[in-house]
């Protein structure tokens, strides 16, 4: 009954997702209020009808309701409740549902929070977020029904990939499709005013806090996948250039860049055209990359079942969806204008390279994912494109972007001469290039690609502090609390933002630069140093677990001959699906991790022969994801600034208003 | 001319869906390989642990086998390591790599790293045999027959699904 319900609670969606997009639509062309009026309720019932299905979806899974296929493709009566909830999205179908689940939120969320926008655009991006539903209900209900039933039902089910039964799992796709689809939200104000003709500074700054706050999801979603990738795939990689990662990794660039160009063409109402198109490249690349993990035209860690029929259905959606927006973007981009001009040294350029850096790093990401599907495609041969190509190409095009990353803020807008800026940021260069240059003989080795890293990362550091202080010495007020004060909070989270960077940096570059990995055959009670740390194996112990067996070892660690930490590693196989797991045990530290798993058993007696073992120290390698969670966390700080929800009451700021503003700011 | 500067997107993307749709129509995983139901294509090459010694297709006439393409470099190849070294555990049938376009060192390295499932590894450094066989891309797996006929080619990483419900019941039967 319940899976019936939430079938129905879908088609009831899909029917007003259709009113939603067509509706409001033409009351906006028509100037019509009472249909444009529509789109608030419209929004809510759809998410309400989408939420009831999921959270059928949901009861089914912790309910043990074999006669669902779903359910008994995906869970086990055995699997621990928490699972069993988080299995709801760990299938094919479920995630979809969490997409359209999430795609309703974010339509419900502007329908409240945009009150003060202007009846045609709110109507029209309701609109378009309802046609980008249409076409994922149509999804869901035509080839990816997750209520079907399986008669006779299965005795047991067929248990969750255990690779997804993690902690980190549970929240990894949440928090991701909020990034993927949030972007919709950037997209669709986009799509209203292309088709409204008014692209002016209002429209960016309405844009600006909704695809700031994608970007922060997404950005926390990404940090969580490699951080599972690092804990459960046991050889210690943070990062593999897999399709999948890439295809949450070229929106998340493409949102970078789309942040920055949204905050230029607010405060001086220039590169409108270009920012238009990042906001429909940002959501088309999240679509995109739904279609390279749905549809199977690329092979990949993340294998999922795959279907012709969906492969089909997702392309000509991405046709439709991207074509149609591209093709309007063709046909009206050019009315909208360029806006007023800046010189070669200001602010503006030094964003609009970074912008473009950032779209090559894009692109380049792009074609290495899609190189053995157009080599194919051509009948040129079949090859897999690795780690050394993302290598080659990615650090040359981000490296100068960091750089600019520095001095971007510092730089004023339209005309910024070269001599100024030089006496300006004279310190902070200095300061990074001999540091960077000293630091690395402190720490052990020297290599110029390390000293390189430690100065990008230097470099935001000295570049932020020289920033401040500028920015504090200009305030009029007395005191430095008052001085602090006077600043906004976009302001700071923009220097938390790219403090995070800094950090990010910091741990890839020393993780890189002076990780050491040890894999050794260890006999019970043998033992290997790596670093000032002695690891001693004491064998192994089998136990059960809630749905699994596992093997853990037990590996001693001392320094100076003191015991400082007893690690456990665990091998783990699961009963339902009989599935080998990998379980890291990993002492973590600010420092560093110690980070210790066990590879094959290289006796026949597993408990008591001896085992091939893996040592890693990864120093500083936790300041990746610390760095990701600061970017994020300066993300939700600049979204939170009062001006966001004082602007929206200002209906009309003209784009002139907004840069004089500025310009008295300075 | 304007007008055709803002549709250089709009062009990329729709030569981009041409791609996709070639691609679609090639998925790795759906179209089944030709190579299904004919000899095994022939080889000899050396083994990668002894490089002195060679291993032919022929040597392998009368058993039932599993033909492995592996390389040091491919990401996916570590996600179905596990489940070979299970399977060559279990002694069901004999798993032979086949060490695709890579350098013997940095395999025999990953071999040592990550275990060894393999009854002998060969080394196809150039990828012809690849090409004989019609490998899409690393990890690929055959199963050949006592007559030297391929029976089963899985695309892409072993499932345990793909193990337990295919592979090893025709192995079994195979094996009769």
């Amino acid at each position: 009954m319940i899976p019936e319900l939430g079938h129905f609670a879908l088609i009831l969606a899909l029917l007003v997702a259709l009113a939603q997009a067509i509706l409001p639509l033409v009351g906006a062309a028509f100037d019509q209020p009472r249909l444009m009026a529509l789109a608030r309720p419209a929004a809510r019932a759809q998410f309400l009808l989408v939420a009831l299905a999921f959270g059928c979806l949901a009861a089914s899974f912790v309910a043990n309701d074999f006669s669902v296929q779903n359910v008994a493709s995906n869970s086990n009566s055995e699997l621990p409740l928490h699972y069993r909830v988080a299995a709801t999205w760990g299938s094919h179908e479920g995630s979809l549902l969490l997409w359209t689940l999430m795609l309703s939120g974010w339509t419900l969320a502007v329908s409240i929070f945009s009150r003060n926008l202007p009846q045609a655009l709110l109507a029209r991006v309701v609109s378009v977020m309802g046609l980008v539903s249409v076409g994922f209900l149509l999804f869901l209900l035509f080839t990816s029904n997750p209520f079907e039933r399986l008669l006779p039902p299965a005795p047991e089910g067929r248990d969750l990939n255990p690779l997804l039964q993690d902690p980190g799992m549970v929240f990894h796709p949440p928090l991701l499709y909020m990034g993927y689809v949030g972007f919709s939200v950037a997209f669709s104000f986009a799509i209203a005013a292309l088709i409204g003709g008014r692209l002016d500074a209002t429209w960016a700054r309405w844009s600006r806090p909704w695809t700031t706050v994608a970007w922060a999801f997404l950005t926390v979603g990404i940090a969580l996948g490699s951080g599972w990738a690092y804990y459960t795939l046991g050889w210690g990689g943070w990062w593999f250039w897999d399709p999948v990662e890439n295809a949450s990794f070229m929106p998340w660039l493409t949102g970078t860049a789309l942040i920055h160009s949204l905050a230029v063409t607010e405060k001086r109402g220039v590169f409108r055209s270009w920012t238009v198109l990042l906001a429909i490249l940002a959501f088309s690349l999240s679509l995109l990359g739904t279609f390279l993990v749905r549809s199977g035209v690329l092979t990949s860690v993340h294998a999922f079942a795959t279907d012709p029929a969906r492969g089909i259905f997702i392309l000509a959606f991405l046709a439709l969806v991207i074509g149609g927006s591209l093709t309007l973007f063709a046909w009206r981009a050019g009315a909208v204008g360029l806006g007023g001009g800046f010189e070669l040294i200001s602010r503006e350029s030094s964003l609009l390279a970074n912008n473009i850096l950032l779209v090559v790093a894009m692109a380049s990401v792009l074609l290495g994912t899609l190189y053995p599907l157009f080599l194919d495609a051509l009948n040129l041969g079949k090859i897999s494109v690795g780690l050394p190509y993302f290598d080659a190409v990615f650090y040359p095009l981000l490296a100068p972007a960091v750089f600019l990353m520095g001095v971007g803020p510092v730089t004023r807008w339209r005309n910024a001469p070269l001599p100024e800026l030089a006496a300006r940021l004279k310190w902070a260069l200095a300061v990074a290039i001999v540091t960077a240059l000293l630091l690395p003989w402190v720490l052990g080795r020297w290599t110029p690609l390390i000293a390189l890293g430690l100065f990008l990362a230097l470099w935001i550091v000295t570049s932020t502090i020289v920033n401040l202080r500028q920015r504090l010495q200009s305030s009029h007020r007395r005191g430095l609390l008052a001085k602090l004060a006077a600043n906004s909070t976009s302001y700071y989270g923009m220097l938390l933002a790219h403090l995070g960077v800094a950090v990010f940096i910091v741990g890839v570059t020393l993780v890189k630069g002076y990780e050491s990995e040890q894999d050794v055959r260890l006999d019970t009670g043998g033992s290997v140093t790596a670093g000032a740390y002695e690891f001693r194996f004491l064998g192994v112990t089998p136990g059960p677990g809630p749905n699994y067996r596992a093997l853990t070892g037990t590996v001693e660690v001392r320094k100076d001959g003191q015991l400082i930490e007893t690690l456990r590693p665990e091998k783990r196989i699961y009963n339902a699906s009989g599935q080998p797991m990998t379980i890291a045990a990993i002492s973590t530290g600010i420092l560093g991790d110690r980070y210790v798993s066990l590879g094959e058993p290289l006796a026949n007696d597993d408990v008591r022969g001896a085992w091939g073992v893996r040592i890693y120290l990864k120093p500083f390698v936790d300041w990746i994801w610390v760095g990701a969670f600061i970017m994020a966390l300066g993300g939700f700080l600049a979204v939170s600034d009062r001006r966001y929800r004082l602007a929206v009451r200002r209906r009309d700021a003209p784009a002139s208003d907004a840069a004089a503003s500025v310009a008295a700011a300075e | 001319m304007k007008t055709f500067r803002w549709s250089i997107p709009l062009a990329i993307f729709v030569v981009l869906i041409a791609f996709l749709w070639i691609g679609l129509g090639r998925d790795p995983r759906e179209v089944p390989s030709p190579l299904i139901g004919k000899p095994a294509p022939a080889f000899r090459l050396t083994k990668l642990h002894t490089p002195n010694e060679t291993l032919a297709a022929s040597d392998l006439k009368g058993k039932v086998w599993l033909l492995n393409v592996w390389a040091s470099w491919c990401v996916s190849c570590r996600t179905e390591h596990p489940l070979l070294v299970q399977l060559a555990k279990s002694n069901i049938v004999p798993v032979y790599g086949l060490d695709y376009k890579d350098d013997p060192q940095a395999g025999r390295d990953w071999l040592a790293k990550n275990g060894d499932p393999y009854t002998a590894s060969i080394v196809d450094r150039d990828g012809r045999v690849g090409i004989d066989y019609g490998v899409y891309g690393v990890p690929e797996t055959f199963l050949i027959d006592k007559a030297g006929t391929i029976r089963y080619k899985q695309i892409g990483p072993i499932t345990p699904e793909a193990l337990q419900e295919k592979i090893l019941p025709l192995v079994r039967e195979l094996q009769q």
